[in-house]
């Protein structure tokens, strides 16, 4: 035998803990939501709102302020200097809003500045990235249609699975193609787009009682919104990678929770319980060693990733830490709940076999 | 052993032997040995975040090709109407891809009718305006069919001269694609080192024009905006003798006497000076228009711009036969390099404009790789480690197949030719965390029914039954989320979806199928009351 972080199936009443799970996540929502309103917005990357990143690398330590002042003779319209990686890395990171510059006449202007300012150091400028505008607001809108695409899909998927609903599932997707596209033709912005759909699936979830999915989704948004919301409070920059890591975190959510819910329907078919709430506790206890694991051993390489990855996957590796602690907490405190608020229909009893003991 | 386990470790065998021949080729000693010559040609590509490059992407001014042609038309239709005896005056295009002018004399308007419906097909007659002069202003109309065509024409040219000046340049792997919906132009430099060269010779229209000088206008008028008509205002650039350079104000005919559709080939070479300049050869029609004209116009001075800049100004000595012209100006070595391979790929039918650049150095990329192996090696002792201490032998079968796991999402890789980005190594290392997980699931059924009571066998054999179809459902919804990264992505993020789809996709393989095998290997040769280390 091996070791054993619960020598036996716990009995912890996580479904009694639910209304101080839901005020730490109303709390967490909401410090992100107030974080969001008072910076108007999250603080796009320049992937999504266009400007200039140029990484430069030192043989020594340089002032920031140095730096600054001798980047700033270029004449850059939104100058910010920063310090990128480890600390003996000796590289900085400058950002310029401005995105009609010519790039290479900036490399020619920096390149000067530099050797003019401090000519003892010896630059080397390692990566350039540019986005115009337009190409910035393309990328914004692709981005939100794919986290609306993976979350519609996956709903589809976990009603059509765990209810054998495929044809509700069917209804809901048609039916929300069908607005997406009439709303589209008149012309709403793809933001307002994107969150007027999430709001309608989720109610087409609860109106066709695909109450799994509803769970599921529920739990997912959730981690989204949070995820989103401590970025916008740290102050971090959101770019493609870090939509990417959403879109990550919202597969390893549904992971986390669809473990939990398959166990939740196994006991149902099994009747261990009358009670619904009952099931669902003993689901989770049984499920909370793999969990626990799981995300022990995820987290474990995602923390070698935040920590020795280096400074491009820096922010990306944050996402997922972030990301996978509050898909797990979700799981357990949000989706389950939910499914027991409105409770999925009997599961049939399989012929032939016994009701198993609790 | 029975024949089904003889069966799944055949098959295991025969998937690891294809990883295998798929691998192999990524390690450089081996692509050169006699055995890389069997092997198929794939390698697992690097993204330009790992081995450095650049990748851009280039908008097409289609408006403006659209504009140029119209205006051309208009000139065309002044010469030709001009042939027939119907004198049209002020061609000029207006913003809504209309032409507009005035003609002077209303009773030509027949004449003038059938000449558009003859030669001018591509555009309808939108309006006629009978002015108080009596003078009629004709209002012209690019049909839409046609401007569609022009634009997609554009854009054809525009890559293929993209090409050629990539080509020239010299770039190993260039991918270059167009997007016929937006108008733009994506290329990707893989391991280029000289990145402001490459966009030097790429954004360059290089619309190169031969124009005279108007000797008799005055330059200080027309600094203040009097200009003769048909003249224009220009800045010639001159290099001082300290590198520093001067703009001087130049008075220029508009019209161009000749244009760089003539030339055939460019190349550099030196003055005495050892200045470098840039030489042209014209094709036999542009070397007889290049003699008459250098003839037509000996002591006058005649002005080379290109892409609107004056490069030089040299007073014609003698008419200029064999068909041979020089470009001095103020540039560098590489400048006149990159000039003549401009010159020599032809000009851009339209202006382009970077959308997007991000390009890489050599040397971050091989920061980056060193750092995103040390993470992942680390990450995966940790893991490897632990599972070992907590599941004892079982721990050390989830590691097998977690190597195994890594081995067949690089072989996958390779064998789609996919290309490894620095997000794909974090989602190779991601995948090492969640592929840990379909063998957690089975072990702690397992434990669950080995505490309920269950043989050793019987245990193994439940475990993996009922964690299978949970494993799936899960899997399902992360390649859902992968599919949709990869749809929606560009670059990176496609690289990140495809190792997480492999990554899943060899993970339900090992931690199902092979997993079982090396369970019920190690089952068999052990008396049924045994305990299990799990």
């Amino acid at each position: 035998m091996g070791l054993n972080i619960l020598k036996k199936v716990p009995t912890v009443n996580f479904i009694g803990y639910r209304k101080v799970a839901f005020l730490i996540s109303g709390l967490l929502i909401l410090a992100g939501v107030v974080s969001l309103a008072i910076k108007g917005g999250p603080a796009y990357g320049i992937d999504f709102a266009g400007g200039i990143n140029v990484q430069l690398k030192f043989n020594n330590e340089v002032e920031l302020d140095k730096l600054r002042d001798a980047l700033e003779s270029i004449g850059l319209e939104g100058l910010t200097v920063q310090r990128f990686g480890m600390q003996g890395d000796n590289e900085y990171l400058m950002r310029i809003a401005q995105s009609d510059i010519e790039t290479d006449s900036l490399r020619q202007g920096i390149d000067s500045a530099l050797a003019k300012a401090m000519p003892e150091l010896g630059h080397e400028i390692q990566r350039v990235e540019m986005v115009g505008p337009k190409v910035g607001a393309d990328l914004r809108q692709k981005a939100l249609e794919a986290m609306f695409y993976a979350v519609l899909l996956i709903a589809i998927y976990i009603s059509g699975r765990f209810e054998q609903r495929w044809w509700a599932a069917g209804i809901m997707a048609a039916a929300l193609a069908g607005g997406m596209y009439v709303l589209g033709l008149v012309g709403i912005a793809t933001g307002y787009l994107t969150i007027i759909a999430l709001i309608v699936a989720l109610a087409l979830c609860w109106y066709l009682k695909l109450n799994y999915a509803l769970g599921a989704v529920v739990a997912l948004v959730h981690d989204v919104i949070i995820t989103v919301g401590i970025f916008s409070i740290l102050n971090k920059e959101f770019d493609l990678t870090i939509v990417a890591a959403l879109l990550t975190i919202i597969g390893y959510s549904l992971n986390d929770t669809i473990i939990v819910f398959d166990r939740i329907r196994e006991n149902l078919r099994n009747r261990i319980s009358k009670d619904f709430g009952e099931t669902i506790n003993v689901s989770i206890n049984q499920t909370l060693s793999r969990t626990l694991l799981t995300s022990g051993t995820t987290l474990v390489v995602v923390v070698a990733l935040f920590v020795l990855g280096g400074g491009v996957i820096h922010d990306f590796a944050l996402a997922l830490l972030i990301g996978v602690g509050v898909g797990t907490y979700s799981s357990i405190f949000v989706a389950s709940p939910i499914l027991l608020a409105f409770q999925p229909p009997e599961e049939p009893l399989p012929q032939g076999a016994a009701p198993a003991k609790a | 052993m029975s024949g089904n386990l003889r069966l799944r470790i055949g098959i295991t065998l025969f998937v690891t032997l294809i990883g295998l021949i798929y691998v192999l080729p990524s390690i450089p000693a081996v692509r050169e040995s006699s055995l890389g010559k069997v092997l198929p040609d794939t390698k697992i590509n690097l993204g330009l975040d790992l081995q450095g490059g650049m990748h851009l992407t280039l908008g097409v001014d289609i408006d403006k090709a659209v504009e140029n042609n119209i205006s051309q038309a208009g000139r065309d239709l002044r010469d030709i109407a001009r042939d027939d005896g119907v004198f049209i005056l002020r061609p000029t295009v207006t913003k809504e891809n209309h032409l507009q002018f005035v003609l002077p004399k209303a009773d030509s308007r027949d004449k003038l009718d059938e000449i558009i419906a003859e030669h001018f097909e591509n555009f309808r007659v939108n309006s006629r305006t009978t002015l108080d002069d009596g003078q009629v202003r004709y209002d012209l109309i690019m049909t839409e069919k046609y401007k569609n065509y022009l634009a997609d024409l554009t854009l054809d040219q525009a890559v293929k001269t993209i090409r050629n000046r990539i080509d020239q340049f010299g770039v190993s792997e260039p991918d270059i694609r167009k997007q016929r919906e937006d108008y733009r132009i994506q290329v990707q430099l893989p391991g280029l080192k000289d990145q402001q060269g490459a966009i030097d010779i790429l954004s360059r229209t290089a619309h190169l024009e031969f124009k005279m000088v108007d000797e008799n206008a005055d330059i200080a008028k027309a600094q203040k905006g009097i200009l003769p008509p048909g003249d224009e205002l220009a800045m010639m650039q001159h290099t001082n003798a300290d590198g520093s350079s001067t703009e001087t104000p130049i008075v220029l005919k508009r019209d161009a006497v000749l244009t760089g559709e003539y030339i055939t080939n460019a190349g550099t070479a030196f003055d005495s000076y050892n200045q470098p300049y840039v030489t042209l050869t014209f094709n036999s029609r542009g070397a007889r228009l290049f003699e008459r004209l250098t003839g037509e116009h000996v002591k006058e001075r005649m002005a080379i711009v290109l892409d609107g800049k004056v490069y030089s100004a040299p007073v014609i000595q003698d008419r200029i036969s064999g068909g041979r012209a020089s470009i001095t100006g103020s540039f560098t070595t590489d400048e006149a390099h990159n000039l003549a391979i401009v010159l020599r790929a032809g000009a851009l039918p339209a202006p382009v404009t970077i959308l997007q650049e991000r390009s890489v150095g050599p040397s971050l990329g091989q920061e980056s790789i060193d750092q995103g192996i040390n993470a992942a090696l680390i990450g995966g002792a940790l893991v490897i480690v632990f599972m070992v201490i907590y599941y004892g032998f079982a721990g050390i079968v989830a590691d097998t197949v977690l190597m195994l796991n890594i081995f067949l999402v690089l072989a996958g890789l390779a064998g789609f030719g996919a290309t490894l980005t620095l997000p794909g190594i974090a989602g190779i290392i991601l995948t090492l965390g969640m592929a840990v997980d379909a063998n957690v699931l089975i072990y702690e059924r397992i434990r669950e029914e080995l505490r309920n009571g269950l043989t050793p066998r019987a245990a193994v054999d439940m475990g993996y039954s009922r964690a299978t179809l949970t494993i799936l459902d899960a899997n399902v919804t992360t390649v859902i989320a992968a599919i949709i990264l990869y749809q929606f992505g560009t670059g990176p993020i496609r690289g990140f979806a495809v190792t997480l789809t492999l990554g899943i996709l060899a993970s339900m393989f090992t931690a199902i199928f092979v997993s079982r095998i090396l369970f019920d290997l190690w089952l068999v040769k052990r008396p049924a009351k045994a305990g299990l280390s799990i």
